[in-house]
């Protein structure tokens, strides 16, 4: 191609005008997917919101020992005293939010809570997510008979409500610690998951790129793992933040139920609001609020976060 | 010996619960090195089909593939699809249609054109990279330094046909396969495209199969050009022969729908009656019978061979246009 530049009837100043001209009208180049879409994200009030959040919460888990102001498994004296069937102290001096029905610091409880949850939360969509893009990839990138297969386990799966799932899940493990929550939660999320990944894999499957790339003799593996696999992520990614939200609660829920952590000393919100917020609720109501609260702005910052990046990884919205 | 013999070619679309479709019906054709043998009809007549069943890349369930494809005396259609893999893009390269989907959109452009060179000369990615460079050099994009490292969507229509160009001939191949490569560009560009291919397909001795519905593209340039029609070739001929004196009513057809300039003023454009749907079984006699303005008796019945004609032409048809008429 013949740039303006090398236009021969111009003299050797008016070319390189032309070039400095075109050089200053040319766009950065190489702006990732990844990269574009997080400035979109940044310019994203919602997606602020949210990721604020969610950074005050992990900031309050990681640092719960400097946060709290009590050791959240001691009992005060000075609380075990006021304590009674019919009362449940309220804010002292020393104790902010007052005390548990055991006599604990309620603050500290709730500080240490967020570890937690959150370490719950993160754990079973981690687990759930790459169990589910295993399944997924492999239905989608075999195709067949393994597709059949995975296909119809998910769909039993499905057929289950969640909760009903995750319960029956936790029943059959013989002793119930925090790990079959997790464990519970994250199965109940691999279906979804797999069928989300596997869909857009089978679209990539029958994409021109993907034919382009087999024309161009790319062996089976790196069309899959180099071509369909990143092209199909966008939408498991924005799932999983999503299903964070989800998980928080369906843990909280098992927990409410009893079939969560038995571990008295260990304080997580699902339970606090299970156990103690439900027993004492009208003693002192505060004990089911607070964890509701905290549950329920956590869950609200993921889902402000995920939906913002799912809008700022949408193509349709580049440039 | 030529390069590439396809004989007998034939893909049947089967689907359960439906008729099996003939897609391709018996296309034979060779392509001599370094030439470019163009193949030209209009859609639905079985040119794109043609070529992913040469480069094996038909779906292997619901279609049926028989004939033989030879590749320097090798049959491609027995190979085992592991082994074809080897020769596909090292041996043969393919430009796909649309250029923008023909790329990955999540990875850097220099990556893509690494890729191959990686996969077919064990090159590492840092070797491969450095020669990527030179190669969209080569196909006229400017600044490859920084082009490299872009994606697909911030290069414009061209350029990404220029990069898959780049990325088709990385490996020098002997055979380059292109479908249709300009018709998803504008007028402006394409004529740019078909320049850059002309030039590299000569200077490198790559032999140029041309994929086209475009006679302006196959008159620019093919040396030899098969007219497909409902998955058969109707006429072969070299191309000036082609647009001199074209002897099939359909290749004649074709012709004259192209607008002339030097038409007279009101004259009306000619156009091919019906659509390539309104077919019979070749089985029964000429498919492009129903839709023939010379057609008579002895075209339906028994199915039209095709005869070679003078210069290693070929021609199928009973009652073909005569040899002065002018175009």
């Amino acid at each position: 191609m013949s740039r303006p530049g090398g236009i021969s009837t111009l003299a050797d100043h008016k070319r390189r005008r032309i070039d400095e001209l075109i050089a200053r009208t040319a766009e950065p180049g190489g702006v990732s997917l990844i990269r574009d879409a997080g400035r979109r994200l940044l310019r994203n009030p919602t997606a602020i919101v949210g990721a604020v959040i969610i950074l005050l919460f992990l900031i309050i888990a990681i640092f719960a020992p400097l946060v709290a102001p009590h050791d959240p498994v001691q009992r005060f004296p000075e609380l075990t005293r006021d304590l009674t069937v019919d009362s449940i102290p309220g804010a002292t001096a020393g104790h902010p939010l007052g005390s548990d029905p055991l006599g604990r610091d309620f603050a500290s409880r709730m500080i240490y809570g967020a570890r937690q949850t959150l370490f719950v939360g993160v754990l079973a969509t981690l687990i759930g997510l790459l169990l589910g893009v295993l399944f997924g990839a492999l239905a989608g990138a075999f195709g067949g008979w393994v597709d059949a297969l995975v296909m119809r386990l998910t769909d039993v799966m499905l057929a289950l409500p969640s909760l009903l799932l995750a319960i029956t899940l936790v029943a059959l493990a013989s002793r119930s610690t925090q790990w079959t929550v997790i464990i519970a939660v994250a199965v109940v999320n691999v279906p979804i998951f797999a069928r989300l990944l596997r869909g857009s894999m089978l679209a990539q499957r029958e994409s021109d790129h993907v034919l382009a790339a087999r024309a161009l003799g790319v062996k089976r593996r790196d069309i899959v793992l180099r071509h369909m696999l990143p092209n199909s992520l966008t939408a498991v990614i924005v799932q999983a933040t999503l299903t964070f939200a989800v998980a928080i609660l369906d843990a909280a829920a098992l927990s409410f139920l009893g079939l969560g952590d038995p571990d008295i000393n260990r304080a997580e919100w699902g339970l606090m609001l299970g156990v103690d917020g439900v027993r004492y609720f009208e003693v002192r109501p505060e004990l089911a609020y607070y964890p509701a609260l905290a549950i329920i702005v956590v869950a609200l910052g993921f889902t402000l976060l995920g939906e913002s990046i799912r809008e700022a990884l949408d193509p349709k919205n580049r440039r | 010996m030529p390069l590439l013999d396809v004989r007998d070619l034939s893909v049947v679309f089967q689907r359960k619960g439906t008729a099996p479709v003939r897609a391709v019906d018996g296309v034979s054709f060779t392509v001599e090195p370094g030439q470019t043998v163009g193949l030209v009809g209009e859609s639905g007549c079985g040119k794109s089909v043609t070529s992913l069943a040469i480069m094996g890349l038909l779906p292997r369930r619901g279609n049926k593939v028989t004939g033989e494809v030879l590749f320097s005396d090798t049959d491609l259609l027995k190979l085992r699809p592991r082994d074809l893999r080897d020769w596909r893009g090292r041996d043969i390269g393919m430009i796909f249609q649309d250029p923008l989907s023909s790329l990955n959109p999540v990875i850097p452009l220099g990556v893509q054109v690494a890729e191959v060179l990686e996969r077919h000369q064990g090159r590492t990615r840092q070797a491969a990279l450095k020669q990527a460079r030179g190669l969209l050099d080569a196909v006229g994009i400017p600044d490859p330094a920084r082009r490299l490292k872009e994606f697909p969507h911030q290069l414009s229509g061209g350029m990404r046909q220029r990069a898959l160009i780049a990325i088709a001939l990385a490996c020098k191949p002997r055979l380059l396969i292109a479908d249709e490569p300009t018709t998803a560009l504008d007028v402006t560009i394409q004529a740019q495209i078909l320049t850059l291919l002309k030039e590299l397909v000569d200077d490198s001795g790559t032999a140029l199969v041309m994929i086209t519905h475009d006679l302006g593209v196959v008159a620019g340039l093919c040396d030899t050009v098969n007219v497909l029609y409902a998955g058969k070739v109707v006429e072969r001929a070299h191309r000036h022969d082609l647009f001199a004196e074209p002897r099939h009513p359909y290749t004649h057809g074709l012709l004259q729908s192209v607008p002339r300039l030097d038409a007279d003023r009101g004259e009306r454009l000619h156009q091919i009656r019906g659509s390539v749907s309104d077919n019979i079984p070749w089985s029964e006699g000429c498919a492009f019978a129903p839709r023939c303005d010379r057609v008579i008796d002895d075209c339906i019945g028994d199915t039209v061979p095709l005869e070679p004609t003078y210069r290693a032409g070929a021609l199928r048809c009973t009652n073909p246009v005569p040899k002065e008429v002018p175009v």
